[in-house]
Parts: structure tokens; sequence; C-alpha cells
């Protein structure tokens, strides 16, 4: 038993160590070494197993059924890259990029700074700040289908609330067929999805600013900085890692955002909402084209890894962890 | 130093703190108003839907609509959501936990090749592969079953979940570790003796976090099941909506019975809750 004890003790770096009592290495038999191995394959094996069948698998399945074509119920056939200049050359595959795209930057655009500051409002202390951060908590408890529900309602054009409080205040703007006209209704989905994820990423703000050691701003304030100094080079540059974060699951998200679109409008009016996801989903269980569905699915993905890696080495995670672990 | 906290400098102007306040009440107003809108509906009769005004509340309290959902199935959903989130948890918090201890006990090559791996898998997106899961259930026979929803949604978990867990019990001092083993415990009872009740705190946060999302997807029961008898709430109420696409208060009855039991886990533990959500993701 000691064995093990002591081979972890010299991959520690902690001080406190060296007060324990470090017996020598690698004095225990074989017998242990297996019972380690066995204790990895139980400890390790299941987690392993379940990412590895209904991740892994699927991911490398993903690559090997974009070059083929197949329905579902017979023999798939090689189809080289096929289904990849069928994607190149489609017209509705590029208007679904655009629309993915401007998906992704505008809900990047609308819910950071909105994020951010209503993180920042409900970091402070006083109580009605708790009470606030309580409300904005809300959405984050309904599914996308009953968010996807509940504006679907609000935004009927006959019946809708929205409808009803243009008349009753006379505010013409409001009375809009608000997913039906093709100018507009992208603007609400994305305006949707901020209403469901900022309170999310308000909660990460606010975590990220309670990390920050109160040191930073008393000295910031004996240097005579103003508030909007302290916001910009103590908040901001502390918040780094949160906004690196915070930014990566806006991204990725808004990438292969599906529910709300697919209950609220379906693609439409026109294509001017389908997105990438959706076009995968209608490809491969509407038109039962597996492998193109498939090369909607590589593209997708390769997509969204190189954005989370692209935005974790551009800002340099790894020494901004153990910066954050020195202030702490 | 300590003289200067919670002074005005550290606040901020006040003129700042007042526009703070009223675009945050802004906020507030949009958050709550689209939330009394489904509640008051929910409680109209479908001929006062179609005629009142959709702001105010009305006179009677009809509870119709609460009553119609629940003949529409909605017991059922409530069950499957309950079984297939109860699972999920159980299983990923524990497998996590067990993992993790081995990740951080006895560092194999195996072993860390492993934990690379699932790291790496905090960037799948899961949404983004669901063609070729759809495919391999479909293979596997388990097409239409809770049990492929519970085995798809736990491993979509399993990234973040180990990664936390060993993040946590890294932190748990290694001389418990190794006086529990000289005094004669093995693996198994310093795991069970020592990181299991240690890390039960972050096993509730675990759990909740992983708890809400399995509780709210959408798309991979929408493409792994069809039958009602297996739906869960989320694709139970576009069900519901199908059924009833003009009982717009039979609806939103529906949605707010969905959001019913997190609103009173969320009650009971706000704080936790809270602190998980936004504490799962910063660690």
């Amino acid at each position: 038993m000691t064995t093990r004890a002591s081979a972890s003790g010299t991959n520690a770096p902690d001080a406190d160590l060296a007060a324990a009592p470090q017996p020598p290495r690698r004095s225990g038999g074989r017998g242990q070494q297996r019972g380690g191995r066995i204790a990895d394959l139980v400890g390790v094996g299941p987690p392993l197993l379940l990412f590895f069948l209904f991740i892994v698998v699927p991911m490398i399945a993903a690559v090997v059924l974009s070059f083929v074509k197949w329905n579902g119920l017979g023999t798939p056939t090689w189809a080289g890259g096929s289904n990849w200049v069928q994607f190149v050359h489609d017209p509705v595959a590029r208007t679904s990029v655009e629309v993915t795209a401007k998906v992704v930057v505008l809900s990047y655009v609308v819910q950071t700074p909105i994020s951010m500051a209503l993180g920042l409002f409900t970091a402070g202390k006083q109580r009605y700040k708790s009470v606030y951060a309580t409300i904005f908590v809300l959405p984050l408890l309904i599914s996308t289908a009953g968010i996807a529900l509940m504006w679907e309602s609000l935004l009927d054009p006959t019946f809708g609330a929205l409808t009803a409080l243009s008349k009753s205040w006379h505010l013409g703007f409001l009375n809009q067929n608000w997913l039906g006209d093709p100018n507009l209704t992208l603007y609400v989905i994305v305006a949707i999805i901020a209403w469901q994820f900022i309170p999310f990423h308000t909660l990460l703000y606010a975590v990220g600013r309670r990390q920050i050691p109160v040191v930073l701003y008393e000295a910031a304030v004996l240097d005579g900085a103003s508030p909007r100094q302290m916001f910009w080079r103590v908040t901001l540059p502390q918040l780094r890692y949160t906004i690196v974060t915070s930014g990566i699951l806006m991204i990725v998200g808004a990438l292969t955002y599906f529910d709300i679109i697919y209950i609220m409008t379906d693609g439409g009016p026109g294509y001017t909402t389908r997105v990438l996801s959706l076009d995968m989903y209608n490809a491969a269980f509407q038109q039962d084209l597996y492998g193109y569905a498939s090369v909607l699915a590589v593209i997708l993905s390769v997509v969204g890894i190189a954005v989370a890696l692209g935005l974790v080495r551009f800002t340099g995670f790894a020494s901004m962890a153990s910066q954050q672990e020195g202030a702490a | 130093m300590s003289a200067l906290r919670g002074s005005r400098a550290l606040r901020g102007s006040r003129t700042g703190r007042a526009v703070a306040l009223v675009l945050a009440t802004g906020w507030l107003v949009i958050v709550v108003a689209p939330l009394y809108y489904m509640i008051l509906a929910s409680f109209r009769s479908q001929g006062d839907y179609l005629t009142a005004n959709p702001w105010v509340p009305s006179g009677g309290l009809s509870t119709s609509s609460y009553s119609t959902v629940f003949a529409a199935g909605l017991g059922r959903y409530l069950l499957n959501s309950v079984i297939l989130t109860a699972v999920c948890i159980a299983l990923t918090v524990t497998t996590s936990l067990g993992a993790a201890y081995r990740i951080v006990r006895h560092r194999s090559k195996a072993v860390s090749a492993s934990f690379v791996l699932m790291l790496f898998g905090l960037a799948i997106p899961v949404q983004a592969i669901i063609v070729p899961i759809y495919v391999l259930i479909y293979k596997m026979h388990l097409y239409d079953t809770l049990f492929a929803l519970i085995l798809v949604l736990s491993a979509a978990a399993i990234p973040v979940s180990v990664l936390i867990m060993v993040s946590f019990v890294r932190d748990i001092p290694r001389e418990l570790i190794a006086a529990m083993l000289v005094d004669g415990g093995n693996e198994w009872t310093v795991f069970r003796r020592l990181i299991w009740p240690l890390s039960r705190p972050v096993l509730a946060t675990l759990a909740i976090y992983n708890g809400l999302n399995v509780w709210n997807n959408f798309l991979l029961p929408l493409v792994l099941t069809q039958s009602n008898n297996v739906a869960v709430l989320p694709l139970g109420l576009t069900k519901l909506e199908g059924l009833y696409s003009v009982n717009v208060p039979a609806v939103m009855a529906g949605v707010l019975l969905s959001v019913l039991p997190l609103l009173v886990l969320f009650v009971i533990m706000r704080r936790q809750v809270m602190n998980s959500l936004g504490g799962v993701v910063a660690r």
C-alpha cells in the first residue's frame, strides 16, 4: 500500500506534503500494481466507455458517412467527395451558412455586453441585488421548447400580447408579423435566444466579478482611479477568463442552435431562418440523405472545435488559469 | 486598506449606479413580463383568451387548461422526465467521481490518455453529431426507448463532469489518502469513506447542472424517440401544441407545469442552484 501513497506523493506540488512521511518509492510488489490497474478499470472504464461509444464513435462515423450515399435503409454506397461537392454547390446550404453566421455574430454581439453589465450589477453585495439576481435566473428553469411556445403565443399577430399592447398604448411598431416577416424574423429569433441565454452568462460574469480580489480595487482607489478607469484597467482584464469561457459557450451554442428555430419558424419565412443544424436535421430525417447530413455534421463539429481551441489558444488559457490561482 | 472596503469610491459614482439600476430594472421587466403573461393565459378559459386583454387578469379563474393537459398525457411526460433526469444524474455523478479519483491517484499512461480524450470531448458539440448518434442507436435496437436517452445524455455530460471532479479531487490533501492507506485501508475504502463524503457539495453542484441540461434537452428526445409513452416533457409540450394549437391556455398551462418541479427545487435551494450554474463553468 505504501507504493502508491509515495508515487502520488512525489507528483504532488503541495508544499505541506514535505511534512508527510515519504516512504521509499516502488517498494511494493507487482500485485499492488495490478490492484491499481483493476481500480483504474473500475473507475475510469464506465465513463470512458459511455463517452467513447456515444460521442467518439459517432464523431468518427460522421466523417465516414460523409463519403457515402445512404438513405438509412439499404446498403451504403461509396460516393467519394460527391456529398461535399453537393454542399459547395447547393444554394440552400450557402444561405444556411450565411444565416448561421448571422445568428452566431448577432448572438455574441447582443449577449456579451448585456450579460457583462447585468453580471457586474448582480455581483454587488446589496440585498436588493440578490433579489434581482434571483429573478434574472428564472428563464434558465424553462426548457427551450417551453420558451419557444411561450414566445410563439406572445408574438401571435392576432391574439398576441404585443399586438394587444400596440392597440391599447397606440404603439404601432409593436404590431408586426414577428414570425412571418422575412426582414424581421431572424432578429426576433436572435432576441429570443438572447432572452434564453443571457441569464446563464450573467451568472458567469457575476461569479467572475466576485473572484476579483478586492485589494486590486483598493489599490486603484488609492492611486486615484476613476470608476471608468477601474472598469478598463482592473475589471475587464481580470475578467479575461470569464470572457473566453462565456464566449466559447455562446459561439459554439449559437453555431449548433436548433430548438427554438425548429419549433417557431422551421427555417421560414422562406429560408430566412434556416440555419445549418436545421439543414442537417432536414437532410437526415426528412429527405433520408444521411451522407449529405453527415457533411453538415462534420462541418459544424470542426468549426465548433476550431472556435473553441482557437479562442483558448488566442487568449492563452493555461497562463491565465495559473495567474488566477496566484491571485487567490 | 480595509477601511476603504465599502467606501463610496469603491462603489462608483451616484449617477453610474442610478443608470445601472434603471437598466437592470428594464431587463427585469423583459424577464418577468412574458412569465406574467403566460401565468395569466394559463388560467383563462379558451373564449376568454380570444377576447380579453392579455395583460389584464380576467374575472374568473379557470383551471380547465390544467385538467386538459393532464388528460392529454402530461403526467406521463412528467414521469419520463423525472426517470430520465434521475438516472442520468446518478450515472454521471458517480462515474465521473470514480474516474476523477483514479485520474488523480494513479497516473498510468492509459488513464492519462483517457483523461485527455475526455477533455477533448469538451469541444465536441453533441448537437452537431446527432445524425450518426441516431444511426448508432437505431442499429443497437434502442430507438424509441428512454434507455437510449439515458446513455446518450449521460455520455454528453461526461467530459464536463470528469473535468470538474478532477479539479476537486486534486485539492483533497494527499496526506489524508496516504494516512488511510497506511492504516490498512484499500482503494475502495478510501473512495467510499474519504473521497465520496468530501465530494458531496461538488456532487450536488454537478447534479444540479447536469440535471437541468437533461431535463430541458429537446433535440435528442426529438431524434431518438417517437411514441407518446416515452416522450419527455420538452417534446411532450410540442406534442401538446400539435394537439391543441388553437387552445393556447392549455399549451401555456403545460409549459408552466413543466417548470413547476424545477421552480420548487429552486425555491428550496436557491443559493445552491445559482452557485451551481455559474460555478460549474467558472471553475
